[in-house]
């Protein structure tokens, strides 16, 4: 990074946010000259406490991959033992202590091991290190600002997902272990100690981390909405942003509306756990306890609050990476985006069906028939908008110039993921299916393929394309075609025949299914799954070497618009300082989308309009 | 050792890997920029069309391997379920014929449309025509689907068919506790500070006397062939799921809110023994909602019988109070009956 100097003495000189970002009459009219001096940043303002939007996604990235190497790790431990159910492995005792003892994972370490996966992969990889990453990284650099609107909030965004992330990991330490009752937490399980070993303080400290990470997401939230709506740059109309910016705003409004209402669900059961409240308990009688006194309380109630934000947050998922999909694209197939109104049109669909179809993870409650209805109803309607989507991608490729660029290739997987996955939500999203599916590892598939694997490719789309643009260096491609086709491949190994194993009935969340007449056929499958997922793994350490590697080692990027594409962070420096654009920020004239108009192969957004020329869209 | 081995094999693979990569990058440099672009693209376009065809006959294969160990081709085990399955092969083929079009497309013009010098992209913004068409297309099959959905629905949600047995069911950390009304066929009323693990488990209220005949079974339950019966499902402890993937249904167990669930089982266990040619077969009663650490073991049992055997075994059971009290000789049992047959 020291080559920040050499490249371009402009990049050090940047200007005092204080003075001048924060302020909209400045920023929109930013091409008076701004008072540029030099500012010395010291080790720990630059890397560590830094308010620079670039640094503060690099750090929700390297974060979120260190979650995402220990929850995969995670899923590759409980895989092993799901794999080989009746083996017994040594090293995994010497790696694991009391959890597996005699060399085979205990039940209490299965479910431990199950439940963290499912919340860190959420939360901390999906959530924050995509939203994370790529909102700071590409909300600024794409409108035209010179950072976020409030750089200190931003930057406190993430240190409370730092300490949050401290507090889960303190949690895999305690002595009766972490949270175990699955990700969604589900009450009296998660609310009485005694049900569970899991539930005692490693609940406490799996809600506290769940908390300061609502916090964090809420500061970041907040803050990308009002960047979007205030800071654009001259011209920079809704109309003309990139789809990614269109969609990582309805991501922040899906998250600001409705992570408030999780906190809510997690403090009623803060205070059913400690407090001795009942408003989730009712009628319970705990083997070796006894009776508890708790009565006239509605566990269900939970289970509304959750999903109210646990279906927008598969949206809040989804969504990043639907944007950069899009715009990588656009860019890789030389084509405008086709149908962008239809594309914003279809965000926006979605966020708003997105709160309304939250209980469709709960038909078989008992939850009131007719209210199912409804819910059957608005939850396929979100199909519509999902297909529109889907045919809007495939006609952006038809006849385009396509280049396989590393972050094509996982746009175009991301896209047939997506494909796989939305199709089998049209199965669930029926009440009269899900009865027979629900909680089978048909939903596992699913979710897995729609929202697990397919938003994972959209954070390695937008790793690989927006490297150049965040380290100045290009990552390795030959390493990205390996770690590409073996991800695909493997992804579909592992997930595809889970469809069968649920039509089956086989129930999700089992430790072993040795003594089930009706699900012990899988054994061979399970063992094929679990090594395919080992290997699957394994290419992802590969990924981790190229990307460190290339960090510091990388082929240096010579050209500032390397994938010669229209949207403003090409506009800036190969290594843009603080403040992004050493002099006035660009102004925007056009849509990010004219590819191949006028036998032009690209013409960038800050390209005024010819005389002749037709506008955009 | 083995161990160790391993950990130096994967080293070894992917410092090997790591090499190989390098290299490719430098002789790329060598070759130049554009002409190791187009080769890396003319690669990527061809696996993008490979994928495709090995990705399709991985599903047919996928498909020839699995599909017998599926319940689609096995008859559902209730007439309410047949609805289930012929939902899911409306369904099936609805999305497959969307599944193929679509990933049939993506490669293919991935593959079709990989660059070439000499081809101009199209520049196409939109068309109103196009964006119409593949929206009514989905709405027109989704409210099909809804349709039919729906109706099935209410069916499944609706009221039991006059005649129905009712048997409640509850779940407890890990296992099923089944309770018969009796010949009074009334549920006598039950408390949960009354349960005793020993001898009340679901902590049923004996003074109230429509609970004295009340039998109690715990794990295995006994229905009727072509009799509808209607489970009252509930829980001890925490949220379980009352789940019978033969019947093609499932119902949450929740503490203090009972739910309900009806259906008509079609075959005995016998005559399904036959159907699925495993001498082992029994209807499994899974619990399908995270429960605890023992789960996976949370399993009951269903026994479908020809009524005669069913009158047979319900000859044999006693009910709770007259288990817990054997020197009353249930005289409540006896005076029900003769109620019950003065009914009658
Ligand atoms: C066509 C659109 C979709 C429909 C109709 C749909 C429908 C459903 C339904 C009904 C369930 C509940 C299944 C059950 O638990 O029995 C479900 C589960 C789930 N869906 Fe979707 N879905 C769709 C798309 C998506 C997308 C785009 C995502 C993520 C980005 C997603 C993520 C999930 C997750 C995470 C779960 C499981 C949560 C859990 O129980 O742990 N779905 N989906
Ligand atoms: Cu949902
Ligand atoms: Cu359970």
């Amino acid at each position: 990074m020291e080559n920040n100097n050499k490249h371009n003495h402009c990049n050090e000189a940047h200007t005092h946010e204080k003075h001048c970002i924060t302020t909209e009459t400045c920023n929109n009219h930013g091409h008076d000259s701004h008072e540029s001096h030099e500012h010395h940043d010291n080790f720990i303002t630059k890397y560590i406490f830094s308010q620079d939007h670039k640094m503060i996604a690099k750090q929700f990235l390297i974060t979120g991959m260190f979650w995402a190497v220990l929850g995969g790790l995670m899923s590759v431990l409980f895989r092993f033992q799901l794999g080989n159910p009746d083996d017994t492995y040594p090293f995994l005792e010497a790696i694991l202590g009391k959890w597996a003892k005699g060399g085979r994972i205990s039940p209490d370490a299965y479910y431990a091991l199950v439940t963290t996966h499912g919340t860190v992969l959420v939360f901390f990889v999906l959530t924050a290190g995509l939203s994370g990453t790529f909102a700071n990284f590409l909300i600024p650099l794409q409108i035209g600002a010179r950072d976020m609107a409030s750089p200190f909030l931003n930057m406190l965004s993430y240190w409370f997902f730092f300490i949050a992330s401290c507090v889960m990991l303190s949690s895999l330490f305690v002595e009766t272990g972490p949270f175990s009752g699955g990700w969604t937490a589900y009450p009296p399980l998660s609310a009485l100690g005694d049900a569970m070993p899991g539930s005692k303080s490693g609940m406490d400290l799996w809600i506290i981390a769940m908390a300061l990470f609502v916090v964090s997401s809420l500061l970041g939230g907040l803050n990308y909405i009002v960047t979007i709506l205030n800071m654009r740059t001259k011209g920079m109309s809704m109309t003309k942003l990139p789809l990614t910016i269109w969609a990582l705003f309805f991501t922040a409004v899906l998250g600001v509306l409705s992570f408030p209402v999780l906190l809510s669900g997690f403090i009623l059961l803060i205070f059913d756990r400690n407090f001795g409240t009942s408003f989730y308990l009712s009628d319970i009688f705990i083997n070796g306890v006894g009776a508890l006194s708790n009565e006239g309380g509605n566990a269900i109630l939970y289970q509304h609050l959750f999903w109210f934000l646990g279906h927008p947050e598969v949206y809040i998922i989804l969504l990043p990476a639907m944007g950069m999909v899009s715009e990588i694209l656009a860019v890789n197939s030389r084509k405008p985006i086709f149908g962008y109104m239809a594309m914003v049109g279809s965000l926006f669909a979605i966020a708003i069906l997105a709160f309304l179809v939250w209980a469709h993870h709960m038909f078989v409650t008992g939850l009131n028939p007719f209210l199912g209805s409804i819910f059957v109803f608005i939850t396929l309607l979100i199909a519509i908008p999902s297909a529109v989507k889907v045919f809007n991608w495939l006609t952006t490729i038809w006849r385009g110039n396509v280049r396989f660029t590393t972050g094509m290739l996982f746009a175009i997987g991301f896209v047939s993921l997506f494909i796989s996955g939305g199709l089998t939500g049209i199965w669930l999203g029926n009440s009269s299916l899900d009865i027979h599916l629900h909680d089978t590892y048909f939903v596992i598939a699913h979710f897995h393929i729609v929202m697990g694997v397919a938003s994972m490719f959209g954070m390695f789309a937008g790793v690989y394309h927006w490297f150049p643009k965040m380290f100045g260096r290009y990552m390795n491609n030959s390493l990205g075609y390996i770690h590409f086709w073996v991800t695909l491949v493997g992804a579909y190994l592992i997930f595809w025949p889970m469809h069968y194993q649920g039509l089956s009935g086989m129930p999700r969340r089992y430790y072993d299914y040795s003594i089930w007449e009706s699900f012990k056929m899988y054994t061979e499958l399970n063992k094929f799954i679990s090594i395919v997922a080992i290997i699957v793994y394994a290419t992802q350490i590969l990924f981790l070497c190229n990307f460190f590697y290339s960090i510091f080692k990388g082929r240096k990027v010579q050209d500032s618009n390397p994938y010669q594409a229209n949207t403003l962070e090409w506009t800036t420096p190969i290594n843009p300082g603080h403040g992004n654009w050493p002099g006035e920020i660009p102004e925007v004239h056009r849509w990010a989308y004219d590819y191949g108009k006028d036998g032009k192969e690209y013409i960038p957004q800050n390209v005024p309009i010819a005389a002749d020329e037709k506008e955009g869209h | 050792m083995t161990t160790y081995l391993i950990i130096a094999v994967l080293l070894l693979f992917y410092i090997v890997t790591i090499q190989i990569a390098k290299t490719s990058e430098y002789v790329s440099i060598i070759k130049g920029e554009k002409e190791s672009f187009s080769q890396n693209n003319k690669i990527n376009g061809f696996l993008m069309l490979a994928f495709l065809i090995l990705g399709l006959v991985g599903v047919w294969y996928c498909n020839e391997y699995l599909y017998d160990t599926t319940l689609l081709n096995k008859p559902s085990a209730s007439y309410e379920g047949e609805r289930v399955d012929q939902m899911l092969w409306i369904t099936i083929i609805v999305t497959g014929i969307m599944f193929l079009f679509t990933q049939i497309l993506l490669f293919w013009f991935a593959f079709r449309y990989q660059h070439n010098e000499n081809r101009k992209a199209l520049f196409f913004v939109h068309s109103t025509k196009l964006e119409i068409v593949w929206t009514t297309i989905p709405a027109v099959v989704l409210f099909v689907l809804i349709f039919f959905g729906l109706v099935n629905w209410n069916y499944f949600t609706g009221e039991a068919p006059k005649g129905a047995m009712e048997v409640e069911v509850t779940g407890k950390q890990f296992g099923w506790i089944f309770r018969y009304p009796g010949s009074d066929n009334v549920f006598g009323k039950k408390y949960y500070k009354n349960i005793d693990p020993a001898t009340n488990t679901l902590g049923l209220i004996f003074e109230d006397g429509s609970a004295q005949d009340d039998i109690v079974t715990e794990q295995t339950v006994y229905l009727v062939k072509n009799k509808p019966v209607k489970f009252i499902i509930g829980s001890r402890d925490v949220v379980h799921d009352f789940g019978l993937s033969h019947f093609r249904l499932k119902m949450d167990a929740v503490p203090g809110i009972p739910t309900t669930l009806w259906f008509t089982p079609k075959y005995t266990t016998e005559e399904m023994k036959k159907i699925t040619g495993n001498p082992n077969f029994t209807y499994e009663i899974s619990c399908d909602q995270m429960c605890g650490n023992g789960h996976y073991s949370m399993k009951g049992v269903i026994m479908v019988v020809e009524q005669a055997d069913y009158d047979l075994w319900m000859a044999k059971q006693k009910s709770l109070y007259h288990i817990n009290n054997p020197d009353t000789v249930a005289p409540t049992t006896l005076t029900t009956q003769t109620i019950a047959q003065t009914k009658l």
